[in-house]
């Protein structure tokens, strides 16, 4: 509690003390009055002056108007009737202060809580200086200088380890909990915290390009993003307020009216009374906190888990996710290829994997890298020369004054080049020298071990369509979409047809689905872009697909994906929960204090308790480890 | 030119109040108040100066929602 709050607990107990004093002393007339009126000063006067602020400014209908309008009343009918009955009056007072309290202090409270979980900001890093370790700003540290990281410490800032070895704890950033480990020539990313070893890591990146400032500046402005619901109700707000209080100036004139035009008496204390009771329920307080309150609890609970959401509005449109699109490799698959075939070779093995080897040495597509890996010795680019990449198609280049050309049958087509169909399932990189056919090198993909469980747990989280996109041949496209169960594929695509088809699939959504692309964030930002949710996987350290992604997924697991959905769901069950509720108590209160039923004291305990309610169940919002 | 600053607000139906306010004041051409993270991010009109803007940003804010601060 800040010192605002316990101000405010002090003169709601003294206020309450004071009550419980004056019900046992008996009292009459100006005297009633005059002691009655110091506890309901000591609990609302600063009430009373906003409300009288607030007219000068112009802002006739804010909650502190209302209260005042409907206390103030309710004493002025004590006094006309001569009922000598204050304490309600009082008691709507100290109600709702103490709902003000409770809402400032819970909503502060799990604020807080949500930024720490969400705080992985380092403080400082350390640096050497005649052989003493020094703590310095971490924004203070140079690219390329030296860090010196211990055992317990977050690591500060990204870079490549120097010296030492060690394991990282990266559960902060991933929600895994499984260590990392790392030595010598390893790149390791700021956020996570070193457990066992010293390391020594030579910094890549300034403090605010680091990994850790992206992914809080990401978190943080999250919330900034409004989701439909929240504009919903902040328009529902804005209405709400102006038309119980046109309804309870309604219910106090015309009832008595329509009463003495019949004949009757006019009754006006009842009524107006009623009116009263209707302004005491017109703050819309409660409404307004609890639903980006759920929608912060959400994102906060997701980032836990390794799920970062770029904004309430992604949240939601997450939670109607009906169509999830994959770029196969990278997300279904490794993305880690290997050379498994040789075939139809016109010259030895070896040579052929050298010369593709070479040719590719300077794209950083996973294909080029498993073949330098199969060619197992580091690449001389003096003998390569006049590369081209032929995007969809594959690489032009001379080796060795060799022509050499390494890609798909439509690079083979092009240069009019017969190339040998392959019968194995895989990536086909057929090789061409010198105009001639030279044979192809058959290369796969493995597919993730959980890849088939997220497929079956994406069905089984309301998602109807499963759809798989690659660059691949058919064949090696069918052999992976048959083994996860996925029966919609299209394949050879380019990237400029990705974008095509994922065009053509939104079109074909209907009752307001949404439609998630995943991808691996190599290459595939503009479909990211296009998607109605672009989700990267595998993200740590690639700031191209933070930067497109909506939904950034900090390791490369699938099931993440089936985790983000069931997040957002909840989160989203939530905040409809707490609209329904909270209106639908709101206008159960209304009706019952216009048909007079419901006194001001209930009034008030309902919008109190409420918004109780509302906030703990808004807070539910961050529990998502077990989802 | 956008800019973000620290406020303290309450309550979210003041906070939106605030967002409002902010944004018709001389100066601001956008604002969005994020009530979780107690922060106002403005974006500037192109020759606006922000200090001054602020000013009044803080007092259009004052007048809606009176108990409210923004930490210029």
């Amino acid at each position: 509690m800040n010192r605002k709050q316990r101000i405010m607990l002090f003169r709601i107990l003294l206020s309450a003390l004071i009550m419980a004093v004056l019900a046992f002393i008996p009292s009459e007339g100006v005297l009633r009055f005059v002691l009655y009126l110091i506890p309901y000063l000591i609990a609302g006067y600063d009430i009373l002056i906003k409300a009288a602020r607030g007219i000068i400014n112009g802002q006739v209908l804010d909650e502190c108007f209302l209260m005042a309008a409907a206390t103030v009343g309710a004493v002025a009918l004590a006094i006309y009737e001569q009922s000598g009955d204050y304490t309600e009056a009082v008691a709507v007072m100290l109600f709702y202060q103490t709902g003000e309290l409770f809402q400032s202090y819970a909503v502060g409270k799990s604020r807080k809580n949500i930024t720490e979980l969400m705080d992985i900001r380092p403080d400082y890093a350390n640096i050497e200086k005649d052989g003493k370790l020094e703590k310095v700003d971490p924004d203070s540290v140079a690219v390329g200088s030296i860090i010196v990281i211990q055992p317990g410490e977050k690591v500060p800032i990204d870079g490549i380890i120097t010296e030492g070895s060690s394991s990282l704890n990266t559960s902060a950033l991933t929600g895994e909990s499984l260590p990392r480990e790392v030595k010598e020539g390893d790149r390791i990313i700021s956020g996570s915290v070193n457990m066992t070893g010293v390391l020594r890591v030579r910094t890549e990146k300034a403090f605010g390009e680091s990994t850790v400032s992206k992914i809080l500046d990401l978190v943080e402005n999250a919330s900034s993003r409004k989701s439909k619901s929240e504009d919903f109700i902040s328009k529902f707000a804005r209405i709400y307020t102006p038309a119980v209080c046109i309804s309870a100036l309604l219910l106090a004139l015309l009832p008595p009216v329509a009463s003495i035009a019949m004949g009757n008496p006019a009754g006006w204390e009842i009524w107006i009374y009623r009116a009263l009771t209707f302004l005491v329920i017109s703050c819309p307080c409660a409404l307004v906190v609890s639903i980006p309150l759920s929608f912060f609890a959400g994102i906060g609970g997701a980032s836990k888990a390794g799920v970062l959401i770029k904004g309430s509005n992604y949240l939601e449109t997450l939670s109607k996710t009906k169509t999830v699109v994959f770029d196969k490799t990278g997300t279904l698959t490794e993305g880690v290829f290997e050379v498994s075939g040789i075939h139809h070779s016109t010259m030895a093995d070896d040579k052929l994997i050298e010369y593709a080897a070479l040719a590719e040495s300077a794209s950083s597509h996973p294909i080029s890298k498993s073949l330098q890996k199969a060619y197992g010795k580091s690449v001389d680019r003096t003998r390569v020369g006049n590369i081209r990449e032929l995007g969809g198609k594959g690489v032009k280049a001379t080796v060795d004054g060799r022509a050499i050309a390494c890609g798909n049958t439509k690079l083979m087509k092009d240069l009019g080049v017969d190339a040998a169909e392959c019968r194995s399932a895989g990536t086909v990189v057929h090789m061409a020298v010198d105009g001639k056919y030279a044979g192809h090198i058959v290369i796969s993909d493995i597919i993730k071990s959980a890849a088939g469980e997220a497929v079956r747990a994406l069905r089984k989280a309301g998602v109807s369509r499963i759809v798989m996109l690659t660059g691949d041949s058919e064949k090696s496209a069918r052999e992976v979409a048959d083994k996860l169960g996925i029966e919609t594929f299209y394949s050879g695509l380019l990237p400029a047809d990705k974008v095509a088809k994922v065009e053509e699939l939104l079109s074909e959504e209907k009752n307001g689905g949404k439609l998630a692309f995943v991808g691996d964030g190599i290459n595939d930002a503009p479909v990211l872009r296009r998607a109605d949710i672009g989700i990267a996987m595998g993200a740590m350290g690639s700031d191209a697909a933070i930067e497109a992604a909506d939904v950034v997924l900090m390791d490369d697991d699938p099931m993440k994906i089936v985790k983000a959905i069931r997040i957002s769901k909840k989160c989203l069950a939530i905040v409809y929960q707490n609209i329904v509720f909270a209106i639908g108590v709101k206008l159960l209160c209304l009706l019952l204090g216009a048909l007079g039923i419901a006194n001001m004291w209930l009034a008030i305990f309902a919008d109190v308790g409420v918004m109780i309610i509302a906030v703990l169940n808004a807070i539910r919002a961050l529990f998502v480890r077990k989802l | 030119m956008k800019k973000t600053y620290q406020i303290e607000v309450d309550c979210a139906a003041c906070a939106d109040k605030m967002e409002r306010a902010a944004k018709k004041t001389d100066g601001v051409s956008d604002c969005t108040v994020n009530f979780m993270m107690q922060r106002m991010t403005v974006e500037f009109d192109g020759n606006a100066d922000a200090d001054t803007v602020m000013k009044n940003v803080r007092k259009q804010c004052r007048k809606v929602e009176s108990g409210c601060e923004v930490f210029i």
